[in-house]
Formats: C-alpha cells, structure tokens, sequence
C-alpha cells in the first residue's frame, strides 16, 4: 500500500526531492578534523563532571535527578555574578596572571557552594519527603521533572527570558600545535581540571570511609543501614558531591560559552550529561568521563558533519538511543554498588 | 522452591484485619473531593446514566452559556478558550494511557503533537506543497503516523529499564523540534497558515468551522473525547487495561504472572501516540497555523503536569487536568506569564502530599481482590479461609 503511494507522490512532482536537508560535508570534516576534536573533548570534560552528578545519584537512589541540570545552572549564575561583581565584562580583563587565577579560584568556590546548597536542598525539599512515604518510583520521577521546572521558571521570573550579558575569563593563548590545528590554553584547562576531578572523585569513592559508604548503599540500602551506614547522610553527601562537580563544570561551561547562562540553559546540557552517563554506564564513575568525553566528540564531529550545530544534539541521542539498543548496561558496565573496592 | 520459604499462613481473623489494615494505609491518599469515587459507585446505574447526560448536555451548551465568573472574557475568547481546554482535554487523556494505565513516563509526548499537527497541515495547508487531501482525512492519518512513530521509538526503548525511556522520551521530543526547524520541507518558523478545516457552511455561505470561531472546534473536539473516553473506558476494563495496571504495579510481577509485559507497554505507548497526533491535527485545524513553535519540552512537561493535576490513571481526571491546565493561564491573565512556574510547583507538591492528584483513581485491583476476599469469607460463613495466601501488598518479586 505505502509502497505504491510513495512512488506515484514523487512521480507526480508532489515531493520536491531537490531540497535535500541533510548532507555530509566530508570535506569540511576532515579539514576540520582535529580542531572538532580538541572542542569535543572540551565540551566532553564539562558532560562529564555533569554526568557524575547524575551517576552518582542514579547509583544510589535509582532516580534520574531532572533537577541536576538546574543545579548546574545555579552553578552558572553564582560564576557570572561573582565575575560580575569583580568587573568582569565582555572583553578579556588586563589583570595579571595571579589575579585572573585568583578570580577564578573565587567564582570557582561560590559556584561549588551555590550549586551544592540547591542540590541539598533540592534533596531535602523534594524527595526526602517522597522517601519517608515510600513513594512508588513513578511519583520520584515526576516530582524531578517538577522540581526542574520550578526552578527553572523560578530564575526565569527573577532574570527574564534572555541569556545573561557575555563575561570573558580570559584571552584564550595558543599553547601548542597538533597535526597544525593550535590548542589553547582555555581548552587545555579545562579538560585537566575535569579529568583531575574525576581522578578525585573516583578516588575518593573507591577509598574513602564514606565513598564506602555510597557504595554499600547503591549496592543495598537496607543491608547497608543494618551494617551501621547511616543512609540519609549517605544520601546528603551524594547529592552534595554532585552539586560540588556540577559547580566546577559551571565555571568550565561559563569560560567556554560565555552567553550561556539562561534561565533553560542546563536543561539540554543536563539531558546530554544523562545521556553521557547512560552512555558509559549509568551508576560507573569511570564510565561518566568516558561517557562525557564521547558524547562531546560524537557531537561536535556531528555537528561538522552535518553543517548545522543544530544537529549536536539530534546526534548525540541517536547515539544514546542505538548504544542502548545494543548495549543497555552501557559501554562500560558496571554499577556504583559492584565497582571494586 | 522450598516449604520452609512458602507463603506465610494466616491463623485468623485479627492477622486478616491486620493485612487490611495495612492496605488501607498503603493506599494513595485521597484526593481533594474523598469518597467522591465510592458515592457514584454507590449510585444506580440509571442515576449515573441520567447524570452522565446532564454534564453532557451542559459540557456542549457551555459555549453558548458563557458563564459569568466562570468565562474568560474579557481577557480570552471563551468559545476559542473552549477549543483549546477540549484539545488538551484530548492530550490528557492520551497520555493517561500511558503514563497513568501502563505507569510509562513519556516526557515527549509533545512529540506526537506535533507529527499530528504536521501531518494535518502538510496535506492541507495551501503554503505545502504535496497532495492535498480533506481536513477530515488527516485526522485519522495523523493517528497513524504518530502510532507508526510510537512504535518506532517504543519498540527499542521499551525494552530497557523504565526509567530510561523518560530520558529517551525527552530527547526524541527535542529531536522532532529540532527537525522541524532543519528539514526545510517543514518550514521552521514560517510554518503553514490556512490549515483545513471540517467542511459544511451555513446559510450564509459562510464556512462554519472558522479559526476565529471556537464554537463548532469544541463541539467537535468534545464528541471525539467522549467517543475516546468510551473507547478508555473499555479498554480499562478489558484485558489489556488489567494487563497495563499489573504492569503499573509492578511490571516483574505482571511478568512472573504470564502477562507479556513488552506487548502491552508497545500497546499503551502507541495508543497514548495515537491519541496525541488526533489531538495535534484538531490543534492544527482550529488554530490554522502551525510551526516549530508550540512543540517545546515545556509544553511536553505542561502535558505531563495535566495528567498528575487531574488523578493519574483517571480518565475523568485527566479530562478535568487537562481543561484546568490549558483553563487556569486563559482565564487568569495576569498569572498567564507563570505557568510553568506554577504547574512545576503543583508537580512536586501534588506528588508529596496528594499521589493522587484532583480525582484520584479506583486502585481497582486491590478494590476487585477486597471483594473476591469478602465473598469467600461470606461464602465460608464468617470466617477466612485457612492457609489464605498473604501477599503483601506493594511488595512485588523481583523488586530491587
């Protein structure tokens, strides 16, 4: 039936079949290649410490915290007004080197803090609640998505629909050059800086007495809490070490997209992030920066491929929905609770 | 299986008492209006038909009435105000399918919304140019569409853990958006105006369905939600809809129970997408402008939140939620700006302090195991059979 409609639609001139809306640019990828490259690792790190505030609460609660991308973006306004405050403007400030990495430090340690504070409380607001009702898991979900809403439409009542005014860190330097496309300085520290996060956090979870902790609850709650782990506390933490790595993303996100602290910003940075967590394997600190790092590539080579930035997002969740159908663990696998001691 | 780890056995009637107790407790509270369910049940079943067709009549006269107070004028139209609540009505109840029946989050439901508003002005917008075909002809191709897409994403991701679709959901609905701005074939945000309509003109000549009257949309979109309502209704009660609560409940369970989980949740997603590409081709056909405007992940949340408000898994909830949430921003203006604000807000407290939302639905299982319960005890006069299975209640097998 469709088989027959379809030909005599385009025999008959009703489809126009010359405006042809997706196109490989192979040309412009592999001139491209390398500079895609070195921007996807960098949007990478930022999915990544994203990701991990997903994974970690994921792994413990079983619950995608919609709310973790307002979080983040709560990250994004405590960088932007803390840079404001100290005269930053559009145009890279003349400072010298220690007072820009003084600056930073500072927006960097407001950012952890506000985004921190609004995870707890988030937790403590919405779905502590929720946990002492036994709530079916439906209702966690649903609350999550409320929560996101309301604060995001909270920032939108109190700073309008527009992004924010652009605020530079600092001029982007050349650092060195690969296969002739030139790293800069921005990129460079931002992906240290992540993966030296995640370094920590993987270590501290692997570790410490209260990484320990985490694990035991991800791995069985109720066991945990007769073992002695005190499981709201666990929680607390959990959610605090998320808002801690989506602060420092925050201040990443900002030196990289200058105009993108908006009310909605986090939303789709968030689902990515999910995505990226999902990808490596949801509840796996490693698998979050592996994740990350993919989902960043996988985007960006997209987006040259295709020609429109546009199709970054349309790209990384056909990627999500495929790696799901064919490996619904992830790539990485394994869970928070099962991750070697 | 070994005896020791059997079933646990019932010694009396305090331990039964026990176990309804704990029921009872278990049961979502109750909603803003309690014992409304339990008096209409109470009801005859001809006082229920004689004010079922009392609401009826006053739901189509409604346009003519204009209640003071109620009407929202002067800010809004109130026949195109109407046509908008009975469209989200439509939406509502679509989703209830899947959210409230079958206990799926589809975050992108605004997803097939839009394949059906497409699908509506693609074939009958001069500004398109394919074949065209009569108004009326899209409403039933634009269910097929959206049900051939639902199955295409259902298929793939309701395999997974349930929580993944709602991320899988989410991104598909953004990805409808975003193709509707690239694909050049769709327009962007030019979009399609002079969308068709139903045909017939009155005696002036004049067409009647017109996009500046709202009237005949709302009669119209009100005869199609009764007609989907029945349709609902019956398949609530019938073996699917047993089917899409067991897996509500507890999808592991309903599998151990030889109910093929994955068949009916396809079912439930293609069904609720159905229902939302019927309701977008009637959304195209009133408004008579469609572009990549209207189909945002906040309108998909806004859909969601018109579920929740009205009692998930209520379909005279869900008609109720979708009206007030499409109602609440038309009539109050000032508070228009908000509402995402103000549905986000309800979500979260609706769900800490009323599950159960504005008419919170029959637990009809547990109601239907209350009464077989009952007759067995009469049956065996006054006293329950020994060696009762105990199952607790909430407490599924393979819950993690």
């Amino acid at each position: 039936m469709i088989s027959e409609v379809i030909p005599t639609l385009i025999h008959s001139g009703a489809v126009p079949m010359d405006d042809t809306w997706i196109t490989f640019d192979v040309n412009s990828f592999t001139q491209n290649f390398w500079s895609s490259t070195f921007d996807g690792l960098t949007f990478g790190a930022i999915y990544a410490l994203v990701a991990l505030g997903y994974t970690l609460v994921y792994g413990v609660l079983n619950l995608i915290n919609f709310a973790h991308s307002e979080v983040f973006i709560t990250g994004c306004y405590g960088v932007f007004f803390t840079l404001s405050a100290l005269n930053f403007g559009p145009s890279a400030p003349r400072l010298a080197f220690w007072a820009i990495v003084g600056n930073l430090v500072l927006a960097l340690i407001v950012a952890i803090i506000a985004s921190a504070l609004m995870a707890v409380i988030v937790e403590r607001v919405a779905y502590k609640p929720l946990r002492t009702r036994k709530a079916p898991r439906l209702a966690f979900l649903i609350t999550a998505i409320g929560v996101s809403f309301a604060i995001q439409y909270t920032i939108y009542w109190w700073r309008g629909p527009s992004p924010e005014a652009a605020l530079t860190m600092f001029r982007p330097l050349a650092i060195f050059d690969v296969f002739g496309t030139i790293v800069d300085s921005q990129q460079v520290v931002i992906v240290i800086a992540a993966i030296i996060l995640m370094i920590a956090t993987d270590q501290f979870i692997r570790r410490s007495t209260t990484g320990r902790g985490i694990r035991a609850v991800a791995q069985d709650p109720d066991t945990a809490t007769l073992m002695g782990v005190n499981k709201e506390k666990i929680i607390v933490t959990t959610f605090m070490i998320g808002g801690i790595l989506a602060g420092a993303a925050a201040l990443f996100y900002v030196m990289k997209i200058p105009s993108g602290v908006q009310y909605n910003g986090g939303f789709i940075l968030g689902v990515k992030a999910f995505a990226a967590a999902v990808l490596g394997g949801i509840g796996n600190v490693r698998g979050a920066l592996l994740g990350g790092l993919l989902i960043g590539l996988i985007g960006n080579y997209g987006q040259v491929l295709l020609g429109s930035s546009q199709w970054t997002d349309v790209v990384a969740f056909v990627v999500l929905v495929l790696v799901l159908i064919v490996r619904p663990e992830g790539i990485l696998g394994s869970s928070l609770g099962k991750s070697k001691a | 299986m070994s005896t020791t780890e059997g079933p646990t056995l019932i010694p009396d009637d305090a331990a039964a008492q026990e176990i309804a107790e704990r029921e009872a407790k278990m049961r979502p509270r109750k909603g803003w209006f309690p014992g409304l369910g339990d008096k209409w049940n109470a009801l005859p079943r001809q006082t229920q038909w004689l004010i079922l067709i009392v609401v009826v009549v006053i739901a189509y006269l409604l346009p003519i009435l204009n209640p003071p107070l109620i009407t929202t004028e002067p800010g809004n139209n109130w026949q195109i105000a109407l046509a908008q609540m009975s469209v989200y009505a439509l939406i509502a109840v679509g989703l209830n399918v899947v959210v409230g029946y079958a206990g799926l989050l589809d975050l992108g439901y605004v997803a097939f919304f839009a394949l059906g508003s497409y699908t509506a002005a693609m074939f009958t917008s001069p500004d398109s140019p394919y074949v065209h075909i009569p108004y009326l002809w899209t409403l039933p191709l634009a269910m097929a569409v959206a049900m051939f897409f639902g199955v295409v994403l259902g298929v793939p991701t309701l395999r997974l853990r349930g929580d993944y679709l709602a991320i899988v959901t989410l991104g598909f609905g953004e990805i409808v958006r975003i193709l509707a701005t690239i694909i050049p074939a769709m327009k962007g945000q030019v979009g399609f105006q002079n969308v068709g309509h139903p045909p017939g003109t009155d005696s002036a000549g004049q067409p009647i369905f017109l996009n500046s009257n709202g009237t005949p949309w709302y009669w119209f979109t009100l005869t199609i939600i009764i007609v989907v309502l029945l349709a609902a209704g019956n398949l609530e009660r019938s073996r699917v809809g047993r089917a899409w609560i067991a897996i509500r409940e507890d999808e592991d369970a309903a599998e151990i129970m030889g109910v093929p989980t994955f068949k009916y949740k396809v079912w439930a997603f293609a069904i609720g997408a159905s229902v939302g590409g019927l309701s977008g081709a009637l959304f195209a056909g009133q408004v008579g402008f469609v572009n990549n405007q209207k189909f945002d992940i906040a309108t998909s949340i806004l859909f969601v939140a018109a579920v929740v408000l009205g009692g998930t898994g209520n379909k005279v909830g869900a008609v109720l939620g979708g009206s007030l949430v499409a109602y609440i921003p038309l009539r109050f203006t000032a508070i228009a700006e908000f509402k995402y604000l103000i549905f986000g807000v309800a979500l979260v407290i609706i769900m800490i302090f009323r599950p159960g939302g504005l008419l919170p639905a029959r637990q009809s299982l547990l109601a239907y195991g209350r009464l077989a319960y009952n007759k067995i005890k009469g049956a065996l006069g006054g006293t329950p059979a020994s060696g009762k299975l105990a199952v607790e209640p909430g407490k599924g097998a393979g819950n993690e």
